[in-house]
């Protein structure tokens, strides 16, 4: 079909952590914006009285539900920390290659921490 | 600022800045940009805020989540987190339509539901919180 050249297609580059923590970004942020229906879910089930709200509450404690909270929960804390790289080299910095690394391997570090201290204090609460 | 006038043919004697501004497909996209980025840097301490409270708000029941929410500090930052986390999504997902859908018509329509449904959305958050609250 195509007779003109075509630029290598994405299955031939080697992963790395610099394209994975960008194509996390967005997807994070995509599933972060589903999610908000969750949110909107759960206030207007507070809005609509204490039998709404229980309801929300056994859907969101079932496994189902923990594993889409912890999904969610995830996607924000990798969210956050990769949108403070995001700013902090819109700024011009943390731009060398090793920083670029460095930065990358902190912010899925970082976020895999987050995830886990937050769950344990819900746990623990 | 400093930066030098221009003469040429095209544009006379006008600023760089003003002869750059408007330019691009979207024509605002500077703007977008900073958008996103201003509501980035307010997202980060009310997620904080955020994610502190709901260790406290998983165990809670229907009077004690009312009871919590209804403190006029808890309505205040409920509203302004709910509002702008929606505000910056709708941005992202612009940047995101914009990239993988090409016809014009098709992209018009995603955007504005898009928008329409998070309009939607958000506003019944709003509406959820206030009612509870107040
Ligand atoms: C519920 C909360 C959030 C939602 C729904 C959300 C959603 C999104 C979406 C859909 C994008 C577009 C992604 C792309 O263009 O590839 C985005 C971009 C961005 N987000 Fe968020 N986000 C949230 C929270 C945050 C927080 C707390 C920060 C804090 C630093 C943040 C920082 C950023 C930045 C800097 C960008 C721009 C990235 C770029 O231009 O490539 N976001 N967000």
């Amino acid at each position: 079909m195509t007779e003109r050249p075509l630029s290598p297609h994405l299955q031939i580059y080697k992963w790395q952590i610099t394209m994975a923590l960008s194509i996390l970004h967005r997807a994070t942020g995509v599933a972060l914006s589903i999610g908000l229906f969750v949110m909107t879910w759960w206030l207007m089930a507070a809005a609509m009285g204490p039998e709404a709200y229980q309801n929300f509450r056994d859907i969101a404690s079932s496994p189902l539900g923990l594993i889409v909270l912890a999904g969610w929960s995830f996607a924000l804390f990798f969210h956050t920390c990769s949108g403070i790289r995001h700013i902090v080299m819109d700024m011009g910095k943390l731009f060398t290659i090793p920083e670029i690394y460095k930065g990358g391997y902190t912010v899925i570090i970082a976020a895999v921490v987050l995830t886990l201290a937050f769950w344990i204090a819900v746990v623990g609460a | 600022m400093g930066a030098p006038l221009v003469k040429s043919k095209k544009f006379g004697l006008k600023h760089p800045l003003a002869r750059a501004r408007g330019l691009g497909s979207a024509h605002e996209g500077l703007h977008h940009w900073i958008s996103q980025r201003v509501t980035a840097v307010l997202l980060l301490p009310l997620t904080v805020w955020l994610c502190w409270s709901m260790v406290g708000i998983a165990h809670m029941d229907h009077a004690t989540f009312v009871a919590w929410l209804s403190q006029p500090w808890n309505t205040i930052l409920m509203v302004l987190t709910v509002g702008t986390m929606f505000y910056h999504a709708v941005l992202g997902n612009q940047v995101v339509i914009e990239d993988y859908i090409h016809t014009e018509g098709l992209m018009i329509a995603k955007m504005l539901a898009m928008r329409f449904v998070y309009l939607i959305a958000g506003i019944a958050c709003i509406y959820a919180i206030l009612k509870v609250a107040l």
